[in-house]
């Protein structure tokens, strides 16, 4: 065998072996124990048109978050006048701006400047004119403490996202940012669609807000509603009550305690009622202001606000020391996990809504690949054979790179870690075109060359080499387009992009590299006479 | 085994004044069924919507599912039969986007329940915000653009050793399409002029490769749109990514033949234009036919076997490896001559002024 056959023979060995490492994950449901350790395990991922789940593009509400941070503020801001006697007569929030305050004495507006100045940096302040003789002094948010709070938001959601996500149990979740304050989270082979969206868009705002005991119930509902108060509403579980009678609740709109000193939630069963029950544990400052209120509000109820919707307003029997408390509501075993959870993980900063939801049922996605795999099999093997015939043993080469094509494609996507979708088939689809078209363009070439008399040797030589720039052009032009859209596509099209590029490159070694070689093997060394095409 | 029998010699250049009335037709029809239906008709993935696949116990008709529906406020909403006819599966369009969409599937599959009795299975979902719809069309449409752009440049230079001037044609669009996003054109406006300028300027720069390969490739794709205008197809993300795929295959198809072309007119200098393209064409259409009805075959397999998901996918292959073979024989390679005529004319110009 000549110095260079040997050796090209050597590479192609080589890179068959490897794809067929790196394909054996995909294609053994048992993998030995040994494997693992050594070698690659990686499988072929697939896309979720091909197993089922669900894709979802959230929107952090960023604006909301920088209500509440300025929400925040006024409260704080309440507190450190008053600490410095400077009497105010009004403060409030002005859209998304910033803060507006009244105050009282005009005496006191240059010990306004510096003292709040130097507490609340991330403010310009400014007199903002006067209103009914007080002077007003307006606190502007910086662009750039705006832009922060907005960038924190979409991150603190997504960490929160991935927790609760991570407790939900989902193998291989992905979940990331995009831009516009979007996230994106895929969940491939999730069952239950409901159930996961619900869990990932629940706020999450945790509260507990006192009754308003003093005033009458009938009449806020009749639209008096007291300074101070609102009325929210307890929704019991649809599973529990399908007519879901809607128990409006008369509340304190203060949040005597919120969720963020929560450490701890999970779920136990009530022995009495064998009803699951979520039990929370407090941080030791929830824990105090927790004993705090409970001790001053004996006999009065406590309600129990998840996301403005009541859970239950107990009546506070005694103090309770020690952080813990429980949230009952008739809640079925899945409920009462999912609440756990979206506690155990935090609120979102924000609320998010949903852009773009896809779901993909585990049985259509498994419809799909076997229609996929089927008509790539048919079409594969009319292909095949139509090579054959037509080129006879020429053919039956161009075919053993066709088949080489396929395993490289599939350990081409274990190795990347990329995934196959529906148009990632259609990919595949058609590299099996532009590899039959590279050996076609050659033959072609081949033929030509004989025709003019050439050698078997010489034909194939001059075949190749001029076949050779032709394939190129042909072939980089389309790896330029699929590297492209693999660039600049989204979902499906990426898919594509993946298994058409990879596809490219193996069809590029399998039809002109290791065709070469079984050429030059019967030709240069068998010397056959005839040339069979 | 073959074809095409060695020395056969069509006159493919002769009949490309039939071609161009052909193809000026489907393309003037295209344009025109897509001004009649207001735009290409797009999927949920571009307009914004819900879809939803459903299987039922029995079969209905659009009708009865539309009842079921009213309860919903989803009477306007489109219902088809979908896939073959024993899978009992229905489309589900809703385009109303004053709705909340979110959560709407299970209002969906209640309703249904609720109507006939038995259970529906929901088998896919797809919801996508009218300002996420926006942003996908206008990512799709930057990916063509992009694509066509990199590839006039890769093919003037390679071709015609013009790196230069395929330099300069990039600059000039890229900054064209800066300043024209800057003045908030649309997207669908802002494409179509920069190909209507990279036409221009391969013309002007005498990129005639480029402009038969990039003629040749909106033509194909044009036609393939309006196939899908004509038997009212949707026009989702996955068919962008097939639109993209005759965009490759076009030129695939253009630039063998143009290979060709180029060998020949080195090896025989002195011969007319029309006749070595004539020539380049016959001697490349063995390989034309074969790898165009190999590719065609694995795609009516996956258009009669792929089942309804990607069944539109494989039509638009269909229809666009159909025409692309077509247009790198009668309209890519004929572009080529446009220059013989205007060369001819400069001469006699020329010839005019010195006497």
């Amino acid at each position: 065998m000549s110095k260079s056959l040997s050796w090209r023979s050597a590479l192609a060995g080589l890179v068959l072996l490897a794809a067929l490492i790196y394909l054996t994950p995909s294609l053994t449901s048992t993998l030995p124990d040994w494997w693992s350790r050594v070698l690659p395990d990686d499988r072929i991922r697939l896309g979720l048109d091909l197993q089922g789940g669900i894709h979802l593009v959230l929107e952090v509400e960023v604006d909301k978050a920088v209500e509440s941070h300025l929400e925040r503020t006024v409260e704080e801001l309440k507190g450190d006048l008053r600490k410095e006697k400077l009497r105010y007569q009004a403060i409030e929030r002005t859209g998304l701006e910033g803060i507006k305050v009244v105050m009282m004495r005009a005496e006191d507006v240059q010990t306004f400047r510096d003292t709040v100045g130097m507490i609340y940096s991330d403010f310009d302040i400014k007199a903002g004119g006067e209103e009914d003789g007080h002077p007003v002094m307006l606190l502007i948010l910086h662009t750039n403490a705006r832009k922060r709070i907005k960038e924190m938001a979409v991150d603190q959601a997504l960490e929160t996202i991935r927790n609760r996500i991570d407790q939900f149990g989902v193998t291989e979740p992905e979940i990331r940012p995009q831009e516009d304050h979007r996230i994106l989270v895929q969940l491939p082979g999730v069952s239950d669609p409901k159930r996961a969206i619900e869990l990932i868009g629940k706020t999450a705002l945790l509260e507990f807000k006192l009754v308003d005991e003093d005033h009458s119930l009938d009449e806020a509902l009749e639209g008096n509603i007291p300074p101070g108060s609102e009325i929210l509403y307890e929704s019991p579980p649809a599973t529990v009550s399908p007519d879901r009678r809607r128990i409006p609740y008369l509340l304190k709109k203060r949040a005597a305690l919120t969720g963020e000193y929560i450490t701890d939630a999970r779920v136990a069963i009530d022995s009495q009622y064998n009803e699951p029950y979520v039990s929370l544990s407090f941080d030791t400052r929830g824990a105090r202001l927790f004993e705090q209120i409970t001790g001053e509000n004996i006999k009065k109820r406590l309600a129990i606000v998840l996301d403005n919707n009541v859970y239950s307003a107990p009546v506070i029997q005694d103090k309770i020391a020690g952080g813990k408390a429980q949230i009952t509501g008739r809640f079925t075993m899945d409920e009462a996990k999912d609440l756990a959870i979206v506690l155990r993980a935090g609120a979102l900063p924000a609320p998010v809504k949903i852009l773009e939801e896809r779901t993909v049922g585990p049985s259509l996605g498994m419809d799909s690949i076997q229609k996929g795999i089927k008509s790539m099999l048919i079409g594969g093997l009319i292909v095949i054979l139509f090579m054959a015939v037509y080129y006879n043993l020429s053919g039956l080469i161009a075919d053993l790179a066709l088949v080489l094509n396929m395993i490289f494609i599939m350990a081409g996507l274990s190795f990347f870690g990329a995934t196959l979708t529906l148009p990632g088939i259609a990919g595949i689809i058609l590299t099996i075109g532009m590899s039959v078209d590279a050996n076609v363009l050659i033959f072609e070439r081949i033929r030509e060359e004989s025709r003019l008399g050439k050698t078997p040797r010489a034909a194939i030589e001059a075949g190749y080499g001029k076949a050779l720039v032709t394939i190129l052009d042909a072939q980089v032009t389309t790896l330029i387009g699929a590297l492209i859209l693999f660039q600049f596509g989204t979902g499906p099209v990426r898919g594509f992009a993946v298994t058409l590029s990879i596809g490219i490159v193996a069809s590029l070694f399998t039809a002109i590299f290791v065709t070469r070689i079984i050429f030059d093997l019967l030709y240069v060394q068998k010397r056959m006479k005839k040339l069979s095409i | 085994m073959e074809f095409i029998k060695p020395g056969t010699h069509i006159d493919f250049i002769g009949r490309r004044k039939i071609a161009y009335v052909f193809s000026l037709f489907m393309i003037a029809a295209t344009i025109a069924l897509l001004v009649w239906r207001g735009g290409p008709n797009y999927g949920v993935d571009f307009s914004g919507g819900l879809l939803i696949q459903v299987k039922l116990d029995q079969k209905r008709t659009p009708a009865e599912i539309k009842t079921a529906l009213e309860s919903l406020g989803l009477q306007d909403s489109v219902v088809q039969e979908f896939g073959e006819e024993a899978e009992l599966e229905y489309l589900i369009r809703v385009r109303k986007m004053d709705l909340d969409l979110s959560g709407l599937s299970e209002k969906v599959q209640s309703a249904l329940e609720a109507q006939f009795g038995t259970p529906a299975d929901i088998r896919r979902v797809e919801m996508v915000g009218p300002k996420v719809g926006e942003d996908l069309r206008q990512k799709a449409l930057f990916a063509l653009f992009y694509t066509i752009l990199i590839i006039a440049i890769y093919i003037s230079g390679r071709f015609e050793l013009k790196w230069l001037m395929s330099g300069v044609m990039a600059v000039t669009l890229i900054f064209i399409v800066y300043v024209a996003s800057i003045f908030g054109v649309s997207v669908t406006w802002l494409i179509i002029l920069a190909l209507l300028v990279s036409l221009g300027m391969c013309w002007f720069m005498n990129l005639k490769y480029a402009l038969g390969a990039i003629i040749a490739l909106i033509h194909d794709v044009a036609i393939t749109i309006g196939a899908f205008a004509l038997t009212d197809r949707e026009i989702s993300l996955a068919i962008i990514a097939a639109i993209l795929t005759i965009a490759g295959y076009s030129l695939n198809d253009t630039i063998i033949v143009f290979d060709r072309i180029r060998e020949n007119l080195r090896r025989f200098k002195r011969r007319p234009l029309g006749e070595t393209i004539n020539t380049s064409i016959n001697e490349t259409l063995s390989r034309t036919i074969l790898t165009s009805s190999t590719t065609l075959v694995v795609v009516v397999a996956l258009f009669i076997l792929g089942g309804g998901v990607i069944h539109d996918f494989a039509f638009a292959l269909l229809v666009g490896i159909g025409v692309g073979t077509y247009s790198s024989i009668f309209v890519a390679s004929p572009v080529l001559l446009l220059w013989e005529g205007r060369a001819r004319g400069k001469t006699k110009g020329a010839q005019v002024q010195s006497k």
